[in-house]
């Protein structure tokens, strides 16, 4: 029947395999008289799915490593004796393979009726009915009867009956445990085959679950006795959901909703991983979120946030018609599109008639599609006439585009995360990957486990650090504000040791200018030694993990927001590329220079023009001949002139230069530094137009709210830290009416604009034709591939997984002189300690989003970590309310005392409006791109009785300002 | 913008710039500044020089010289 088989594409082909795939030299097997050809390594079972033929199974899975306890997949084997297991064993040349036979069929049918016999067969009403393997394999089998019976007056020992025929009390059953938010654990439905505790093992890493006990008394556990999911390590990432072949596991959403009939692949819209999802669906109800096996970002993996935390998206919160109001202290209105439209085009227009053409401007959103952030830099370049443009990667990664622009010549990361497989030394700096980009933790870890070696530069002690089977080599943990000084020692080490790849540096970099560099990090004063003091570093730790990244293989280096958010970030992120080409660990899969960018679309709102001095792909607004194309494209002159960044149209707007803003989908009143400059600058507008899915901060400060659309109700694609461009697809209409795209259209149109796309792969056609990193990209080619990752043009048709292979992009890489400039934010009698800022897994920067899920079982509120010498003498004790001040304001929030922040350090998170951390922040900002200081902030904590007069009258004035007046009939 | 503002944004790019070899540090300052400010911005700094330049690092005066020469 073989020959019958149509191929299948590889990403409709969703069949589990049975056991991973190998890569080894052929080996060639006969199975069921079928000849098959397969790497070195395959097990048998594969083999066998690869000829098209399912052994049935149990307990394997193709994501998880063979475990061979069903014995289900018994196969014959010619000269074997007895019948072997087919996922645990190897394949062999010529080995003669039967996978059916009057014996195999005894045996498989003999192992399901014990299954089966301690098993409920409530299979009609069960969760799982219809996605349960277990039914399957009865089915699969040929079980017709099940022949133990339970002796006189007394019951068959089972797990499943929580009494039995007596009504006595069934000692061996155990009630569900219901504690997780998203999914539930029924002890009385499982059967033991592990498959849950290797997903959280292999493929998330935490080690969460074990199985206590042995025989008939195994059981799965979470965490230790007495724990519940919820009290356990578990941090919710589905993977042992999605392993489950039973109703053991099961997600509540499908508990409650049933089983889903279609699914829709897509792609997170939370962080800069970007992975790719199945959407299920009944109708237009989202069943579930199921990370997708062919998502190349995240093979197969999620976090809880993609796979769990789409509540928000029917949130009652969400606010679905348009309002306006003339004032501030007014309630809002409802009115229609059409009225809210044309007052916010008056107003528009009106303001420019009076202040000029470049009183208004816009931001543009990480958070909506590439199409969407598009059309908002051509709303303000081609229909306001000016290139006041900006977006929130201001405040994360600008630096990032500025650092490996100047060093080689594009911004962009130079990996994909496939990268991390072949990887030997990670340096990982200024990043938190298991909360931050969890999937991409994951992954790391996976390979950390098969032996790379890791250091960790980070003033806190991270997970990574230290957890599960997985332990630093080194951890160099520095004061906050001294990384251009940590890197600069690095470096220091490895030219004055001797220790750089000169071919490479010869080969691919400027000579003249390594020279200089070369004498320029030679010098003592930047020898470790020297610099210890300063940094906090123990030389001799910082010279071992010099040695190390130098000399241990292949050597890549990932990097967050404690690099770039600092007022020498773009040094910082020029000596991380120094890094990478003094020991030639660029230009092949395993080594690499990675941003690890926050939000889903951070790359792709940079790549799409969201910056005032830069058109779409990078190109400055002064080069005529960049202008020229989209002059011709759009039919308008366009300003030759930077326009303005967030911090310059807010110092502006207090000076009465700048007028109006149109804010899609961010909320700068919240994430943006020093709050009360913030709101100063929004209170001196006339016009701010506010579009999102909900009442945010900022729009305390709105005249006109847009209701947006979710990432489930839109058309489009994200372009995650790996440069991949992944496709949004829509799988409910809008709430709102319109998606985002849509809405920015009619504005424009209502400025005059003419503009008519009637679907995002125009808008797509629109940036390849303008675009030349862009040029072949189109919604077929990722019909096709799935995703692609820029540049994708004629040289690259397919894309470009790993960057610089043959050359940098400018031509020879530039080593940059990197002096240590310590930032004045420094500490001092009243302000002692130093405040830095992060996040946390379950939360997702503000947490507009993620406040509005039961993600919040997992962090209710920010809290203020410290180290339990500092609060021992403030006499502050874990618990307490504490207040923190900085010189640009203070807060209140709780304190947590421990040990990961260094004496002299605090740290927070800033996923909650009430916390206000961002009044504490100071706006000192990166000397070449103004991107905040959000990591270091000189600061003094004290108890407390409660928060602030300024929380107090915050939360007021938020209240006030959130008014709306019931809609006129 | 603040004039203090102004003045520690201006100075913070010229303390790069004095770091990096090469004879060119007005220059570059000035290319930067051009670069990335907006006219607003380049405005006040320009009308800053001609009130004096208090607080500017003489690297930040003479990109603005040569700033003026380009524009
Ligand atoms: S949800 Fe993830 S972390 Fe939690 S037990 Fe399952 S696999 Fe482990
Ligand atoms: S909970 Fe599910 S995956 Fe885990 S052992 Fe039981 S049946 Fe297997
Ligand atoms: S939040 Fe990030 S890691 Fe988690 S599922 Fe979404 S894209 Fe993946
Ligand atoms: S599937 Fe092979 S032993 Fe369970």
């Amino acid at each position: 029947m073989k020959d019958f088989i149509i191929p299948w594409n590889e990403r409709s082909d969703e069949r589990d395999m049975g056991t991973p795939a190998k890569e080894g030299k052929p080996v060639t097997l006969t199975i069921d008289g079928f000849e098959i050809t397969v790497p070195e390594g395959t097990s048998v079972m594969r083999a066998a799915a690869e000829a098209g033929i399912q052994v049935p199974k149990l307990c394997a899975s193709d994501n998880l490593e063979a475990f061979g306890s069903c014995r289900l997949c018994a196969v014959e084997i010619e000269g074997r004796r007895g019948l072997p297991a087919s996922c645990t064993t190897p394949v062999a040349p010529g080995m003669v393979v039967q996978t059916q036979n009057e014996k195999l069929r005894k045996l498989r049918r003999g192992v399901m009726e014990l299954y089966i016999s301690d098993h409920p067969l409530d299979c009609l009403t069960c969760a799982a009915n219809g996605d349960c393997e277990l039914q399957d394999m009865a089915g699969a089998v040929g079980l017709r009867d099940v022949r133990y019976k339970a002796p006189e007056g007394a019951g068959l020992a089972n797990h499943f009956e929580a009494r039995d025929t007596s009504g006595q009390v069934n000692p061996e059953w155990l009630p569900k445990d219901d504690s997780n938010p998203y999914f539930s654990y029924d002890p009385s439905k499982c059967i033991v085959c592990n498959r849950c505790v290797r997903a959280c093992e292999e493929v998330q890493g935490t080690f969460a679950l074990t199985i206590e006990g042995r025989g008939f008394d195994s059981r799965v556990s979470a965490g230790g006795a007495g724990d519940d999911f919820l009290a356990s390590d578990c941090v919710s990432c589905g993977a042992c959901v999605q392993a489950c072949p039973t109703a053991t596991l099961q997600e509540k959403s499908v508990i409650e909703l049933g089983t889903p009939e279609r699914s829709v692949i897509t792609t997170c819209a939370y962080c800069g991983v970007g992975c790719s999802f199945k959407a299920e669906m009944q109708g237009d109800q989202l069943v579930r979120m199921v990370p997708y096996k062919h998502g190349k970002a995240n093979r197969g993996h999620s976090c809880v946030k993609g796979r769990f935390a789409y509540g928000y998206a029917t949130h009652k919160d969400r606010i679905l018609n348009p309002m306006i109001r003339e004032t501030i202290d007014e309630p809002w209105r409802e009115v229609s599109w059409d009225e809210a439209l044309s007052f916010a085009a008056t107003k528009l227009r009106g303001l420019q008639e009076v202040h000029g053409r470049r009183s208004i401007g816009v931001i543009t959103s990480s958070r909506c599609t590439n199409e969407e952030t598009f059309l908002v830099q051509k709303l303000t370049r081609a229909v306001f006439g000016n290139n006041n443009t900006d977006t929130c990667a201001r405040v994360c990664h600008s630096p990032t585009g500025y650092g490996l622009g100047q060093a080689f010549g594009t911004s962009a990361g130079t990996q994909d995360f496939d990268s991390v497989e072949k990887t030997d030394v990670v340096v990982v700096i200024g990043a938190n990957p298991t909360d931050g980009h969890p999937v991409f933790g994951s992954r790391l870890k996976k390979r950390l486990r098969e032996g790379a070696k890791l250091i960790v530069i980070d003033p806190r002690r991270i997970d990574l650090v230290k957890s599960a089977h997985i332990q630093a080599a080194h951890h160099l943990a520095l004061k906050p504000g001294t990384n251009v000084a940590v890197l600069t020692a690095l470096s220091h080490v490895i030219v004055t040791e001797g220790l750089m790849d000169e071919a490479f540096i010869r080969e691919r970099c400027d000579w003249d200018e390594f020279q200089d560099y070369a004498e320029f990090v030679s010098d003592p004063r930047h020898s470790p030694e020297a610099t210890e003091a300063l940094t906090g570093v123990p030389a001799a730790e910082l010279r071992a993990a010099a040695r190390l990244f130098a000399t241990g293989g292949n050597g890549a280096i990932y990097y967050g927001l404690g690099v770039t958010e600092h007022s020498q970030g773009s040094t910082s992120v020029m000596g991380i590329a120094n890094l990478a080409m003094l020991t030639g660990n660029l230009g092949r899969p395993g080594v690499g220079v990675n941003p690890l960018r926050g939000q889903n679309n951070v790359q792709g709102s940079c790549d799409m023009g969201s910056f005032p001095h830069e058109l779409p792909g990078y190109r400055h607004v002064k080069l005529p001949e960049v202008r020229e194309i989209f002059e011709q494209a759009w039919g308008v002159e366009i300003d030759p002139e930077p326009g303005l960044r967030i911090n310059n149209m807010l110092d502006a707007a207090v000076d009465g230069s700048f007028k109006g803003l149109y804010i899609q989908g961010e909320d700068i009143l919240q994430s943006d530094p020093d709050t009360k400059h913030v709101a100063a600058g929004l209170a001196a507008m006339e016009c701010v137009i506010v579009h999102d899915l909900f009442l945010n901060e900022t729009a305390n400060y709105a005249h006109v709210f847009l209701p947006g659309s979710t990432f489930l109700e839109k058309d489009g694609t994200f372009t995650n830290a790996e440069r991949r461009i992944n496709r949004v697809r829509k799988v409910m209409a809008p709430r709102n009416g319109y998606a985002d795209w849509e809405v920015t259209q009619l504005l424009a149109n209502a400025m005059g604009a003419g503009w008519n796309y009637t679907h995002p792969a125009q808008i797509m056609e629109e940036i390849a034709a303008t675009t030349p990193s862009f040029a072949g990209v189109d919604y077929a080619l990722l019909e096709e591939k799935g995703s692609v990752q820029w540049p994708c043009n004629e040289a690259h048709p397919e894309g470009t997984p790993v960057m610089h292979v043959d050359g940098f992009v400018r031509g020879k890489g530039r080593f940059i002189v990197t002096e240590y400039v310590a930032t004045d934010e420094k500490t001092g009698p009243r302000f002692p300690l130093l405040l830095t800022t992060g996040r946390i897994l379950s939360q997702y920067n503000v947490g507009a989003q993620t406040r509005r899920t039961e993600n919040v079982v997992w962090h209710e509120r920010d809290l203020l970590e410290i180290h339990p010498h500092d609060a021992e003498q403030r006499g502050i004790k874990d618990g307490d309310w504490v207040r923190l001040a900085s010189r640009t304001g203070e807060t209140t929030l709780i304190a947590k005392l421990t040990d990961r922040v260094s004496p002299g350090v605090v740290y927070t998170t800033f996923h909650h409006p009430d916390t206000q951390a961002n009044v504490i922040t100071t706006d000192f900002s990166d000397w070449a791109t103004n991107c905040p200081e959000y990591k270091v902030t000189a600061v003094q904590v004290g108890p407390s009785n409660g928060p602030t007069d300024w929380q107090e009258e915050y939360a007021a004035r938020t209240e006030r300002a959130r008014r709306i007046l019931p809609a006129a009939e | 913008m603040s004039p203090e503002k102004m003045v520690y944004m201006a100075n913070q790019i010229a303390t790069f710039f004095k770091t990096q070899p090469g004879e060119d540090v007005a220059a570059r300052v000035a290319a930067h500044i051009h670069d990335f400010w907006e006219p607003r911005m380049r405005d006040q700094l320009c009308a800053h020089v001609d009130a004096g330049g208090a607080g500017l690092d003489p690297a930040v005066i003479a990109a603005v010289a040569e700033l003026r020469a380009g524009a």
